[in-house]
């Protein structure tokens, strides 16, 4: 009896074991993120699957203090995993863990394979952190060593921009010594610039052919400064326009350019002494969409036939579809944009364009104002230093390479420290 | 008045901005100042919005050329608005995204203003080519100096290039069309490009300090304002 009891109680035994053990495969096969989730740097890991449990965490992590910040960051920095390989790698990426003071571990963010660096700009000053991070695999993660703890620090002054500041304050410098020196009386020669030196031409043609003039302030809004020169071109344009009792009608993308827009022609009609000629119709805002504006001033161009167009301000994609129908439809073409890659199709499609700086010296120029002419005078500072900065650093890396001088090297290297400002 | 209070706001911001470069606990300042701007303008879309209802149905009205577009203008403006703000068949509650996708919203600018937009930007393909064609004609030594490097680099970007020139030895593999091409576009191409650059950054930092300074001012409406 004894016997036959023990043995049912050893496949009683058995058969529990073999559930449990069955029970276990099946959890283990259907809840495969339950093991995967670890949230401690304890290695709770693959089990069952050894290949898996051999794949090496991340080394050497330090959490350190971000240099001239608020105090609201911390640079993770590590040496991946030596299982983290471009080829077969078992590595699907990282996942950073933190633990605020003595709180549980909370993972913040998830990395591809080969990261070996990552700012959390999610931290409070004052607070005290620590990090892990686990490389992960498709059915395993494998963490590393805590940092130790750190708290975020705030800086008051960026000395990495030292240089920076150094250079600004010279070249501002020189605009408010010239625009001083002007204010005081002094001739400035500023050279001749065609595309403005037109606008009198261009705008007398269209009262000539009884067309209307349309300007085009591009299609950002006023927080960009190309946007606001146009409008100062427009100020010179309007008023033009008023005493040659010509039409003008400018299409915008911006509801604030078409109010600021409205105010620039109303003061040029009054300065003008024709107020009553003035119309808020003027202006009209067409869309925020860029195709559509686009869609919108050719449909204008061609159905209007301006005989005067300018295209003025910050111009994308958009810019050699309005100046090539404007073109087509024989208009005097004024363009002028800082965007260097929208410059070429300008150069081909319009007759006169103003490259980068010059639509920033457009007012000045057209207003002849000392204090304005002496701004280009300042402007001019900088580039004397920027020429200066590249002969100098020419000649350096040419004898640097070729004689290898390290005195030259020397200057490189500092050139690049001064102008490789953050 | 109503030119004071703008620039002394002009000089406040402008002046902050500079120093929050230079000063890291002012370095939100400009996220700060952005989000007001952007508050501002969700306003003036009102007078945008306003200003093109008014036009158009003003157009209607009196039957003036081409009025039948303007039945499609407010149309569009309609219904987007509608779809926009009452969220119009939007997954989920109010509380979801206005363009979230399955959304009315969403349907109507996935489905007609994006392949428009498209439409648009194709016209471009056109355009560079009769563009091109002009600035490339050989009228003086410039023009066709500017002829002789596109001609180069057009050839560079294709296998007839690299065909053409395969026999000319490695020694002077700068010869080879699309060496050459590579040349152009990084050598005189770029420091062109950078010359323009730092033009335009001296003209960015000298009308900036015009606007701060106050010096310039007819943006505002000039000094009749």
């Amino acid at each position: 009896m004894s016997f036959h009891r023990g043995r049912t109680s050893s496949l009683a035994s058995g058969l529990t074991a073999r559930l449990a053990i069955f029970i276990i495969v099946i959890a283990f096969l259907v809840t495969p993120t339950s093991w995967s989730q670890a949230d401690g740097p304890d290695p709770v890991l693959a089990g069952s699957d050894s290949a898996l449990a051999s794949l090496a965490p991340i080394t050497s992590l330090v959490a350190e203090d971000n240099t001239y910040d608020n105090g609201n960051a911390l640079r993770l920095i590590w040496v991946p995993s030596i299982d983290d390989r471009l080829i077969d790698s078992k590595i699907i990426g990282y996942r950073v863990y933190r633990l605020a003071g003595a709180g549980e571990p909370r993972a913040i963010a998830e990395l591809p394979p080969g990261s070996n660096q990552y700012l959390d700009e999610t931290v409070l000053r004052d607070s005290v952190y620590s990090y892990y991070i686990s490389t992960l695999s498709e059915r395993a993660e494998f963490p590393s060593n805590r940092t130790a703890a750190i708290s975020p620090q705030r800086e008051w002054i960026n000395l990495d921009r030292g240089y920076l500041f150094l250079i600004a304050l010279a070249i501002a410098g020189a605009v408010i010594y010239y625009v001083t020196v002007a204010k005081r009386g002094k001739k400035l020669f500023v050279r001749k610039i065609a595309g403005l030196e037109a606008i009198d031409d261009a705008v007398g043609r269209a009262t000539e052919m009884g067309r209307p003039v349309l300007f085009i302030p591009g299609i950002h809004d006023m927080d960009d400064v190309q946007t606001l020169a146009a409008l100062t071109i427009l100020g010179r344009v309007s008023r033009t326009i008023a005493d040659y009792e010509s039409k003008i009608f400018m299409p915008v993308a911006r509801s604030l350019v078409m109010t600021a827009g409205r105010e620039v022609i109303k003061s040029s009609y009054q300065a003008a002494g024709r107020p009553d000629a003035y119309s808020d119709d003027m202006v009209n805002y067409i869309t925020d969409e860029q195709f559509g504006y686009v869609a919108a001033v050719d449909g204008i161009m061609v159905r209007e036939k301006p005989a005067t167009v300018f295209l003025l301000g910050a111009f994308f994609a958009e810019s050699l579809i309005l100046a090539e129908t404007g073109n087509s439809v024989g208009a005097i073409q004024i363009a002028g944009t800082a965007r260097p890659a929208q410059l070429p199709f300008f150069i081909a499609a319009c007759d006169f364009t103003l490259i980068g700086e010059e639509l920033f010296a457009a007012s000045a120029y057209l207003s002849g104002e000392p204090r304005q002419l002496g701004s280009l005078k300042g402007q001019d500072v900088g580039k004397v230093i920027a020429m200066v900065v590249m002969t100098v650093g020419v000649i350096a890396l040419t004898f640097a390479e070729a004689w290898k001088i390290e005195f030259m090297q020397d200057i490189l290297d500092r050139l690049s420290i001064i102008f490789s400002t953050n | 008045m109503r030119q004071l209070v703008p620039l002394t706001i002009t000089f406040c911001v402008g002046t902050l901005l500079i120093v929050s470069v230079f000063i890291p606990p002012l370095g939100d300042l400009e996220r700060t100042f952005t989000l007001w701007f952007d508050i501002i303008a969700v306003f003036a879309f009102f007078l945008g919005g306003g200003n093109l209802l008014r036009v158009h149905i003003n157009k209607l009205r009196r039957r003036k050329t081409d009025w039948g577009f303007s039945i499609v203008t407010l149309a569009g403006f309609s219904t987007m608005l509608a779809a926009g703000l009452f969220k119009i068949g939007n997954p989920g509650d109010i509380a979801t995204a206005v363009d979230a996708p399955g959304s009315m919203f969403y349907t109507i600018f996935d489905s007609v203003v994006v392949p428009l937009g498209s439409t648009m930007y194709s016209l471009l393909a056109f355009f560079v080519a009769s563009a091109s064609y002009r600035a490339f004609r050989a009228k003086n030594r410039e023009a066709t100096l500017l002829l002789v490097a596109a001609f180069i680099i057009l050839l560079g970007r294709t296998p007839f290039g690299l065909m053409l020139t395969e026999w000319v030895p490695d020694s002077f593999s700068l010869l080879q069309i699309p060496n050459l091409a590579i040349w152009i576009m990084n050598s005189p191409n770029l420091a062109g490009q950078r010359a323009i650059m730092i033009g335009i950054g001296l003209g960015v930092i000298s009308m900036s300090l015009r606007l701060i300074l106050g010096i310039e001012r007819s943006y505002l409406g000039g000094d009749n304002a």
